[in-house]
């Protein structure tokens, strides 16, 4: 089994799947059937030095399995799963986090202490684990933690509101670079099409216009394909 | 430029790379239209300096190939080790200097003239601008002369926010002028299909890389061209003349040394690389350096000055997501230098550039997102269902602002060899001493004061406007990634080292065709006239090659 896989199985099988995303979505597509998908594209314009390093990366494990469990419950407590683009399980949150602790080892105490605060402060208030607490008790915990004083340097307060603050820059960043993530943020773009322009609806909605001397030198997409062809003075002739 | 137009005067060309062959239409090395699922690190930049996607073999580092600076002095030195270099992630910025730009000390005392006028360069420019395509507008401005342009793309949304709020302050904005394809320019190339990825290199070839326009036309116009990868070149060898008669390089392969013999020796490593190259090819005959005879190989080292900023803009809230505006890579809108420097405390300009929109998210998007909840009255911090609205609704709405301007070129600003440090092949390597002075950091703080000023035209918020105690946020320098100025020309042998057709002063069979030979940048991006300034020194070659003068 791969890391990928063996990853999402122990979080799903360790009772987290009660917080991941039924929705259509994913019931049209398995897990599996994601994750297959998933490996097909791990070729991506690495250099062989490149590659090298993220297998290496692969091999290595930060987290125990304890450790992405509680990651996976606050990943969802951070950012709850909606219809219809599920959340950060569905996005592999947990596995991303996983491996940029490796990519960027300067989080990694960070991330292991914050994990660690999580759970001594959940077994002091409520005599258990962070991930075994209720929902309700979780966010106990998250409240006391989740707003900083913004005129002070994030590296100058406690671990656990670094930790937090951390977490969810990462839950966030994960789940909008991720495929169900990018569908719900609604970004169009990353494919070939032809620019013209911004709809006008949007100007008006904005109350914004075209100049309409500013646009009769744009390109006329019509035009797009004819080889270009210049006047001695640098008049477009095509 | 100069591989194309030399093989295409049907001479033998040599292409010494130091790093890997490279083809923008490789899938396997491609990263264009890659999401960022793709990666298990979602894009973030820690192979790479500019993100996983850029397309730059090597940064301000690379493996196996230090520099040093002096203390107290600082640069930061960009290399892209693959065939095409540094072209193939580049802004594609492509900007002719104008008349005053040649003439920096006529025009305000300080620095050189160039030893040649706009008008030596103008076809130069024109040819560049048929043979490669750049898009842009004729406004018939003196310092940002007219030229032979495509049409180009319409502005994107936060691009007019950026325009009305500019020419509230009487800072004019114009249709940017960049290196890629809105309309066909011949049938090799393919047109720009607005996916916003330039810096990943255009595998249909529709943004300017050496690469897929220059080299591979020129190997398919004459199969003269020979490449050597993965080659760095330890020195140009000379006979007992002193004149060129190759250059030795070492094989990243085996780590051996090679020998290539030549007729003509054309340098176009970047400026630092070519001054790095001429200073290790000492000899009885060149006993400090190759062109050396000046002492000025490795001075006047300047790179553009650049200050950066970043606006909130509350009307650019909420956006419409429901249309791609992915665009041309980069902006669609810039503002050329229109200040008149006798009511400022400092000479010469800068231009600004402008980024924002709905791009594609990658590591990083929706950091610190209770900074901007600050911003509009609301808890910073928090969690749950609320962040989702909150991402949302701050998409697109954040405006860029780059000032990107002319530093002065001065001789105490200098590489040299650092004969204590070799790189991994045994080559010493360059060390750098190079400080801003106390004029490109008044630029920097009118680069802050524009910036503000345009947020506020714009009804936005500037953040973190950084003050005196960060040099108003001045870029060190080699950030802005153009190295000028090393082997500068000029009509005098004693206070330049190449003529005005780019030859060695002192060897007849050298040229150097990068921005070494730049005696001062200008508010313009280099690049433009690096490729009409290779045009010409490549006539030239030819030229004296008929008359049998080299």
């Amino acid at each position: 089994m791969d890391r990928r896989k063996s990853i999402q199985t122990m979080i799903l099988g360790a009772g987290a799947s009660a917080l991941a995303f039924h929705g259509c979505k994913t019931e049209d597509k398995p897990l599996d059937e994601t994750l297959t998908a998933a490996e097909n594209t791990n070729y991506f314009g690495r250099t062989p030095d490149e590659l090298e390093r993220i297998e290496k990366l692969n091999a290595e494990q930060l987290f125990n399995e304890h450790e992405l469990e509680t990651i996976a419950v606050l990943s969802t407590v951070i950012l709850p799963p909606k219809a219809p683009h599920g959340g950060p399980l569905e996005a592999d949150v947990p596995e991303f986090i996983e491996f940029i602790g490796k990519d960027m080892p300067d989080m990694k105490n960070t991330l292991l202490g914050g994990l660690m605060w999580m759970d001594h402060k959940s077994n002091t208030d409520f005599n258990t684990e962070f991930k075994s607490a209720t929902l309700e008790q979780q966010k106990q915990i998250c409240d006391q933690i989740c707003h900083h004083d913004d005129d002070i340097p994030l590296d100058d307060q406690p671990l656990e509101i670094q930790f937090f603050a951390l977490m969810r820059n990462l839950v966030v960043t994960g789940y909008y670079t991720s495929k169900v993530g990018i569908a719900d943020l609604g970004y169009k773009g990353n494919q070939p099409n032809v620019w013209d322009g911004v709809p006008q609806e949007v100007l008006d909605k904005h109350g914004v216009a075209y100049d309409p001397e500013w646009i009769a030198k744009c390109i006329d997409q019509s035009t797009r394909n004819t080889v270009a062809t210049w006047d001695d003075e640098g008049n477009l002739l095509t | 430029m100069a591989t194309k137009q030399l093989a295409d005067a049907g001479l033998n060309v040599a292409v010494v790379e130091a790093g890997p062959f490279f083809d923008p239409a490789d899938p396997k090395t491609m990263t264009q239209l890659k999401w960022p699922y793709d990666s298990p690190r979602r894009g973030a930049g820690t192979d790479r300096a500019f993100g996983e996607w850029d397309m730059s073999y090597g940064d301000w580092e690379v493996k196996g190939e230090p520099y040093t600076v002096e203390p107290g002095t600082t640069f930061k030195w960009w290399r892209s080790r693959m065939l095409g270099g540094r072209t193939n992630h580049w802004g594609r910025i492509s900007l002719r200097f104008g008349p005053k730009d040649f003439k920096g000390k006529t025009r305000d005392g300080h620095g050189e003239d160039w030893p040649i006028g706009y008008d030596d360069v103008k076809p130069y420019y024109d040819k560049v601008d048929k043979l490669i395509g750049v898009f842009g507008t004729n406004e018939d401005l003196e310092d940002d002369p007219n030229g032979f342009f495509l049409p180009p793309p319409k502005p994107r949304l936060h691009e007019l926010f950026y325009t009305k709020g500019a020419k509230k302050s009487g800072i004019p904005v114009i249709p940017s002028r960049m290196s890629m394809l809105t309309k066909r320019i011949n049938n090799d190339r393919g047109i720009c299909f607005y996916c916003g990825q330039c810096g990943r290199s255009c595998s249909v070839y529709a943004d300017f890389s050496a690469g897929s326009c220059l080299i591979f036309p020129a190997q398919k116009s004459g199969g003269q061209v020979k490449l050597f990868v993965n080659a760095m070149v330890r020195e140009v060898t000379t006979d007992e003349n002193g004149k060129a008669t190759g250059v030795s390089y070492i094989s990243k392969e085996d780590r051996k040394e090679y020998k290539l013999k030549a007729k003509i020796v054309v340098l176009a490593a970047s400026a630092c690389s070519s001054a790095r190259i001429l200073l290790n090819s000492k000899s009885k005959q060149h006993p400090n350096g190759l062109g050396n005879s000046s002492n000025l190989i490795g001075k006047y080292l300047h790179d553009s000055t650049g200050s950066s900023g970043m606006a909130f803009i509350p009307d650019l809230m909420n956006r419409d997501v429901s249309y791609n505006e992915d665009g041309t890579g980069g902006m669609h809108v810039y503002s050329p230098w229109w200040g008149d420097n006798k009511k400022l405390d400092f000479p010469r300009g800068y231009h600004i550039e402008v980024w924002g929109g709905m791009g594609q998210p990658n590591y990083g998007f929706g950091f610190d997102q209770g900074a901007f909840n600050k911003l509009v009255g609301l808890p910073t911090g928090g969690y749950g269902e609320k962040l989702r609205d909150e991402v949302k609704s701050y998409y697109g709405a954040i405006v860029g602002f780059g000032g990107r301007g002319e530093g002065l070129a001065v001789k105490e600003n200098y590489c040299e060899i650092d004969p204590t440090t070799v790189d991994d092949f045994g080559i010493p390597v360059l060390k750098f001493n190079y400080r801003w002075s106390d004029v490109e950091v008044r630029q920097a703080k009118h680069m802050q004061d524009s910036f503000e000023e345009i947020t506020h035209n714009m009804g936005g918020i500037y953040l973190n406007r950084p003050g005196a105690d960060r040099n108003h946020g001045l870029h060190p320098p080699g950030e802005i990634i153009h190295e000028v100025g090393t082997t500068r020309m000029g009509d005098d042998p004693a206070t330049s080292v190449t003529n005005k057709f780019n030859q060695l002063h002192d060897v007849d069979n050298v040229f150097i065709v990068d921005a070494g030979v730049f005696v001062s940048q200008a508010d313009k991006n280099c690049t433009w006239t690096i490729l009409a300034l290779s045009w010409r020194a490549s006539d030239y070659i030819i030229e004296q090659l008929k008359q049998q003068n080299i």
